[in-house]
């Protein structure tokens, strides 16, 4: 066991584990139990809100590949990951000041909230909440094993364990902190992420020799991993461009990430997440994958991506240092683990429970029901992630493509055009998710791109057209 | 929502259309314009190759920048909590 670096990141741990248990002090006095505890009573500032969207979606890019694929592939797999700069600003000025206004106006707390009142169709909410729980649960799962993995491989100890230590650190501050434990734990994750990149990518640096050094010897080695097309030629222009789609702009859609929109406290915070976010976002994507590039020929042969960047980190760093820096991966998954498990917890209780089971809960009854919910799917987790499932794994694949291909459409012009109605959501994400699975299984590059993208595009015109084409059945409907 | 508020709302999401639509043009002119050649004709910036550091390096401080301008330029304030009576 390697103590000198696991001190650190376990002092790490504690400080993140101590804030998410302190945000959980002010639930106690709280009147409006499901506000507070599954958006923080709408009270994010400009900074805890980017660093939560950036730290919430920032692990997503691990779901793509992340710095191993970027040490496989080389520069053109850094050129892809920076289609997600536009997330930084792009999701806040898109859904922006009028979903903030309109999901206060609704009362909504979850994304699945704000269709419901805007479409007025069970069909609607429950589409949406099977398609949230399923592909969320999946996603999560996933998370897990990697929590595990880094554990495991830090700690010398076995896999079961280290998925227990990651269990219950995560459930314990989730269940009784609630969103503000989870978006103020992320703004501490969100730093880390944002320091330990840079220092590590300037350790690899001088590892290396300099960049020049670096890109020559990349360049000796495979001319091809300093070129836009990746070591084998194989990333056409097509198919990088088509993940402004998947991790770009169609992150507008994830419901992790649309739930943050609803949770400023005001304009200027929104203001001041939207210029923080496109940095902090635009600067981690870049140094972790140029990381990953730039450890190639400092340690050639690393079979396994996921064990580039611990391995980088303690080759090029003091152990102590390396401990610290190693907390970012460690942040990364576990701030996407905390947002997934409580919106899957608020899709159960309030989209489903408070919708169709009992309606007129009492402040106390929701209370016990969140928590037991949020601890329950934490224990189901943790059972699944010992022994995954096939299923899992398959669901997992596609989880932010299918949420994607889902939900865009109906959000976006849910908000932006008046014609649109229940009949044109519901054809939509039947259309997006079909068409998403389907494509995805049997023509995974459909012209060369990726699969989310034609669903994307076909869902669109599938929700105007049956828009339009229902008005008068609508209109009778008001009457 | 009042009426000005919901042109604000929708001008700033069309500027942020914009950026995403200027940002991938920047992005895919430098990278494909100066990388679609053989790798020992490409020329280099700071050691790394010009059409990454165009695309990736530049391109973000170039939008870090473009898009801290627009919101504080652009962007105007409204208030959240409508009064109920508004409607």
């Amino acid at each position: 066991m390697n103590w000198e670096s696991l001190v650190p990141l376990i002092v790490i741990l504690i400080i993140i584990f101590g804030v998410g248990i302190w945000a959980g002090g002010y639930l106690k006095a709280s009147t409006n139990f499901a506000q507070d505890y599954f958006l923080g009573g709408r009270s994010l500032g400009g900074f805890v809100l980017a660093m939560t969207m950036t730290a919430t979606y920032g692990s997503a890019s691990s779901f793509i590949g992340g710095p191993g694929t970027a040490y496989n592939e080389g520069l053109g797999w850094v050129l892809l990951a920076m289609s997600q700069v536009a997330t930084g600003y792009f999701v806040l000025m898109v859904l922006g000041k009028k979903f903030a206004v309109i999901t206060r106006k609704y009362k909504a707390l979850t994304m699945v909230d704000f269709l419901k009142e805007r479409y007025q169709s069970k069909w609607v909410v429950i589409f949406s909440a099977v398609s949230i729980i399923v592909f969320l649960f999946s996603a999560m799962a996933a998370q897990w094993i990697g929590g595990a993995r880094l554990i495991e491989s830090l700690m010398g100890i076995n896999y079961t364990s280290a998925l227990f230590i990651f269990a219950v650190a995560v459930l314990i501050y989730v269940t009784v902190g609630g969103f503000r434990a989870v978006a103020l734990t992320d703004a501490i994750q969100g730093s880390i992420m944002f320091g330990g990149t840079l220092i590590l990518l300037i350790a690899v640096i001088i590892a290396g020799g300099g960049v020049p050094a670096i890109i020559a010897d990349l360049s000796a080695e495979n001319p091809n991993l300093i070129t836009p097309y990746g070591s084998e030629g194989q990333l056409t222009p097509a198919y990088v461009s088509s993940f402004w789609i998947l991790v770009g702009v169609g992150v507008v859609a994830l419901p992790q990430i649309a739930v943050r929109a609803m949770s400023y406290k005001n304009s200027q915070s929104m203001h001041r997440a939207i210029i923080i976010g496109t940095i902090v976002v635009g600067f981690i994507m870049l140094n972790m994958h140029l990381i990953g590039v730039f450890a190639r020929p400092i340690l050639p042969g690393i079979e396994v991506g996921d064990k580039v960047m611990p391995l980088i980190a303690l080759e090029v760093m003091p152990n102590w240092l390396a401990g610290i820096v190693l907390a970012a991966p460690m942040a990364a998954i576990m701030s996407t683990v905390d947002s997934l498990l409580l919106l899957v917890s608020s899709t159960i209780v309030k989209d489903v429970y408070l919708n169709y089971v009992k309606p007129d809960a009492s402040q106390q009854t929701i209370k016990r029901i969140s928590i037991g919910i949020t601890a329950l799917l934490g224990v189901i987790i943790f059972l699944m992630a010992l022994n995954p499932p096939d299923l899992i794994i398959w669901l997992n694949l596609f989880a932010f493509g299918g949420l994607e291909a889902a939900f865009i459409w109906p959000i976006v012009l849910g908000l932006y055009w008046e014609k649109g109605n229940k009949y044109g959501a519901l054809a939509s994400m039947i259309a997006g998710v079909g068409l998403y699975i389907l494509s995805d299984t049997f023509f995974p590059q459909p012209f060369g791109i990726h699969s989310v993208v034609m669903p994307v595009v076909i869902s669109f015109f599938v929700y105007v057209v049956v828009s339009l084409l229902t008005q008068k059945q609508v209109a009778k409907l008001h009457v | 929502m009042k009426k000005q508020d919901v042109k604000i709302a929708n001008r700033e999401a069309w500027i942020g259309l914009g950026l995403v639509v200027f940002n991938f043009v920047w992005w895919f002119a430098f990278a494909y314009g100066l990388g679609n050649k053989q790798p020992d004709q490409y020329t280099y910036i700071l050691g790394l190759p010009a059409w990454f550091f165009y695309s990736c390096v530049l391109g973000f401080i170039v939008m870090a920048i473009l898009v801290t301008i627009v919101v504080k330029k652009f962007f105007v304030a409204i208030s959240f909590d409508e009064e109920k009576d508004a409607e």
